[in-house]
Parts: C-alpha cells; structure tokens; sequence
C-alpha cells in the first residue's frame, strides 16, 4: 500500500498541530513532549468521581478493526468515552466488507453518519494513511496499529511510561528484545526514542527476526541477549507471536525462551533499578520468565493504565485542530 | 467612563484587600454555618490565594487545586491549554462546604468550567466564591461573593496575580 514519501506530513496541519495520528515517524521533538505532558493532565482524570471530561462531547468516534484486539480496542473506546464522545464499535469481519463492498464505499458510508474520527486497525501496512488520504477535511484517523509499519500510541504510552519512571531520556540506555522484524511496536518506539534523545537505543534478537535496515536507525544490535542487556535501564520486551512460532523462523518456543527469554538471573544484568516493559499480551514461559512479570521491576500493569490517558491526550489534540481548520474556514467564507 | 479604575492602581494596597476580605469571608462562613471549609482554589493564582486564605479560614486542611483547562468552553475554537499541573483535589467535597478561590474574574467562564470540574468529584453542600480582583465584565450570571478589589481595566489591558511569594499583581501594560 501507498506510503507518502514524508511519513509525518500527513498527519500535520501547516501550522504543525496533529491532525491525524498516524506514525512517530517525523513528528517533532516538541510535539512527542506536548502528547507526555497532556498524558499527564489526563492521568488525573482518574482520581474524580465521574471520570469524564467533556471534550469529545458531541463527537463521534468509531473503532474500525479488521484484525482482533481486545487491549487496543477497549483502551481507545474507554479513553473517548472518558472524553465524553459518542462511541462505536465496528467489528468488520462480520460487516459488509464480507458481503464485497470495499474498504473505500464502507468509508465513505460511515462518513455519512457523520463520524468525526476513526481509530484504524488493519494488517495491512499502511491501512491508515490510505483511510487518512480518503477521509473528507475534518475528520481525524488514528492509527491503532497497521500491519508491521507503525503502532504509535503504544509507543507513546511506552514513552509516557519510561518517563515517568525514569525522568529524562538523554542518561538512558534502552533495549528492545524479540521479533523486531514483525513488531510494529518497535518500529514506533525507535522512531520516538530516538527522536526524544536516548542515550543509546539497543536492539536485541535473532538474526531471521532483525531486519537488516535497521542499522540506519541509529540502533545498537545484539544477537546475544546477555550482552544486550548489560547496564540497561529499560528492557522492553516484544511478544512473539504465535504464528511466526510455527514457520522456518524459530527453531521452537522452548528454543527463543532459552536464548532469549528475560529470567530473573538475566534481568540482573541490567541495572539493579532498571524496569521491564512488555505490549501485552505476554506469553509467560516465552519471552519472559513469569516471576519476572510479577516482579517489582516489572512496569506492564502500569503500561495498560497509562495506555487510557496517552490515548485520552491524543484524541483530543487530534481532535481539536480538525475543529480549528472548520473554524477558519467559516471565518474566511463568512 | 471617566474613571478606569475603581481602585486606582496606585492605591491598591493588596495586604489590606486580602485581609479585608479574610475576615469578612471568615465571618460569613461563621455566620452560615459553613466551617469547616475546605479550599480549593484554580491554577495557578487562586491556588496562590488559597493558600494565604487558609492560614486564617483553615490551617490543618491541605488546599485543592483545579486545572479547568478540560472544561474550557473555548477548547474547539483554542485546544488544550499549555498545561499546568493535573487538578488535585487531596480530600472528599462530597456534603462539604466548598470555598472556590480565584485571583481575577472577568467573564466568569473560567468559573463555570471550575464548577463543572468541581461537581465531577462530587456534590458539595456549599460553593462560595471568593475572588481577589473583580474586572466587572461579567458575561455569564457568575458573580463572586468576595472581592479584595474591584477594577475597571481599558480595553485590552490585562492583570494577573503573581506569586508565589509575595503576592503582586501584574499589569500587562504600565497603568499611568
């Protein structure tokens, strides 16, 4: 599928303000910093007694996922009724897509309806710029994970998280452990921990599992996870996923847990404070040791909560500058 | 209009106004059988205010702050506010008297959004409304029920509290 040669262009207004949200990929520095900063505001959220606030309100928004989630889906349909929107769910394996009508005529239906944002997940890479592209002015698209391109508000609640815990990300020394070659995961975090000035960003897995254009990211590479690990501050781990356990890949589960699995006894190789972050879901026994899930060290509970606000935050800055485009439109025509 | 200001700036004497208004805040609440009040007051100047206002009204009790800037009724015309801290609220409202603290009132939009912030964590018996400089330029039927000082600005012409340590206000053009 079509990718725009500018991967960020798309997803800015001219004067820089998100308007969809699509890759890390070429969004500024000071952009990804804004999203943490109102993370964080919308963390608090959570302490009122009615946990909304009102800025989606009267907007629609409607999930589209043409492959399973149960973590993603839930996370953005909370977080924009958190923000008091109006919310639908399309499952599309059981709507008309399977009747023969295209992605494009099913589009431009629900537009009909008068959705103002669609949260696109799709496996097919680059599913939600094509949506992007498509869309009528003043509707916003969010990618909710597109094939192996880009997941980027797991990447940004994976930033929220090291920030949070760790503070700055210059001092830091990060490491992404597993199947580099499918994780859209990963692909968004590198882009948005080197745009925010890691320290060193590591790479650790087998070699069928790392693509080799990787070395132009400004990534260290390690095939032994030992060595990866030394001195790190951040280990986050990716899931292997299950079919990729049954092709020419991987020797055997068994196999990847034994050379690359996070135990305890490996863990002690990184630094004594140093936190372990996991996507979801885990496989325990796989990629990591399951008393090293439960750990204190372990941060993955804390990823799923702070997955609502860093969603919360970027639906309504997204939301927001489609507004503001109408708004000056008018201004000119009237 | 021949005179700007209601209080002419080279008279304000802000010790004085907040203490004025301390007192007859403290003699209300007495009056109505609104203490203990708990204070809350909006990022980030009221919180300031708050703050002196409860060495008087209310020692022992930590002060709540509120960050209204997702309740704005400007959001879809402006968008989210350079953020300030998260609002926090470190006690229950819920059946108790509320003083909401502000350093400027103009339109009274800010105000609204606060309530509206407020009735989200819960249903207090009382809300008074106690604010240090009172612009009259009320555009909601928001009115405060304290003021330290009225002012009557020129167009254009905008005031803020600083702070935290002394409290002063600040003009944003030189007041002649």
């Amino acid at each position: 599928m079509y990718l725009a040669a500018q991967p960020g262009s798309l997803q800015l207004t001219q004067q820089g303000q998100l308007k969809h949200f699509l890759t890390t990929e070429g969004l500024p520095k000071t952009l990804l910093t804004r999203i943490l900063d109102h993370t964080e505001s919308f963390l608090g959220v959570e302490n009122k007694k009615v946990k909304n606030a009102p800025l989606l309100r009267g907007k629609t928004v409607m999930t589209l996922f043409f492959e399973d989630s149960t973590r993603t889906r839930t996370t953005f349909e909370l977080a924009a009724q958190h923000l008091s929107a109006n919310v639908m769910n399309l499952n599309v394996k059981h709507s008309a897509t399977s009747k023969g009508e295209s992605l494009l005529d099913m589009l431009h239906n629900l537009e009909a309806m008068s959705v103002d944002m669609f949260i696109v997940r799709h496996p097919e890479s680059g599913a939600a710029h094509f949506v992007a592209q498509q869309v009528k002015a003043g509707v916003s698209v969010i990618n909710a994970g597109d094939g192996r391109h880009a997941h980027p508000t797991q990447a940004l609640l994976d930033m929220f998280t090291i920030r949070k815990t760790k503070g700055a990300f210059e001092p830091l020394t990060i490491a992404i452990v597993g199947d580099i070659q499918h994780s859209r995961v990963a692909r968004s975090q590198i882009h948005a921990l080197n745009t925010l000035g890691t320290g060193e960003v590591r790479v650790i897995g087998p070699k069928t599992l790392i693509p080799h254009a990787l070395s132009q990211f400004n990534v260290k590479l390690y095939h032994n996870l030992s060595r990866g690990l030394k001195d790190v501050d951040v280990i986050i781990l990716l899931r292997l996923q299950k079919e990729r356990m049954s092709s020419d890949l991987l020797p055997s589960k068994h196999e990847f847990y034994q050379t690359y699995g996070l135990t305890a006894e490996k863990l002690k190789l990184a630094k004594p404070d140093a936190i372990v972050m996991h996507p979801g879901p885990i496989n325990r026994g796989v990629e990591i040791a399951s008393d090293v899930a439960d750990s204190d060290q372990s941060v993955i509970l804390q990823q799923v909560r702070y997955g609502l606000a860093t969603r919360m935050a970027i639906l309504s800055m997204t939301i927001n500058t489609q507004d503001k485009q109408l708004f000056s439109e008018e201004a000119r025509t009237s | 209009m021949t005179s700007y200001h209601t209080t002419k700036p080279e008279h304000i004497d802000l010790e004085t106004a907040i203490a004025d208004m301390t007192k007859q805040l403290s003699d209300y609440l007495t009056q109505r059988q609104f203490k203990p009040s708990l204070l809350v007051g909006i990022q980030t100047g009221g919180v300031w205010l708050a703050e002196r206002l409860a060495v008087t009204l209310n020692p022992h009790s930590p002060i709540g702050s509120l960050n209204i800037s997702f309740y704005r009724d400007d959001f879809t015309q402006k968008g989210l506010h350079p953020t300030v801290e998260p609002s926090q609220l470190p006690f229950s409202i819920e059946n108790k008297h509320v003083v909401l603290v502000d350093d400027v009132i103009m339109s009274g939009r800010t105000i609204r959004a606060a309530l509206n912030e407020l009735f989200d964590y819960g249903r207090p018996s009382s809300v008074t409304l106690a604010v240090l400089i009172d612009l009259k330029a009320n555009e909601l039927p928001i009115k405060p029920d304290f003021v330290g000082l009225n002012l009557n600005l020129k167009p254009g012409q905008r005031v803020k509290l600083k702070g935290p340590k002394p409290l002063a206000l600040e003009f944003n053009e030189p007041i002649i």
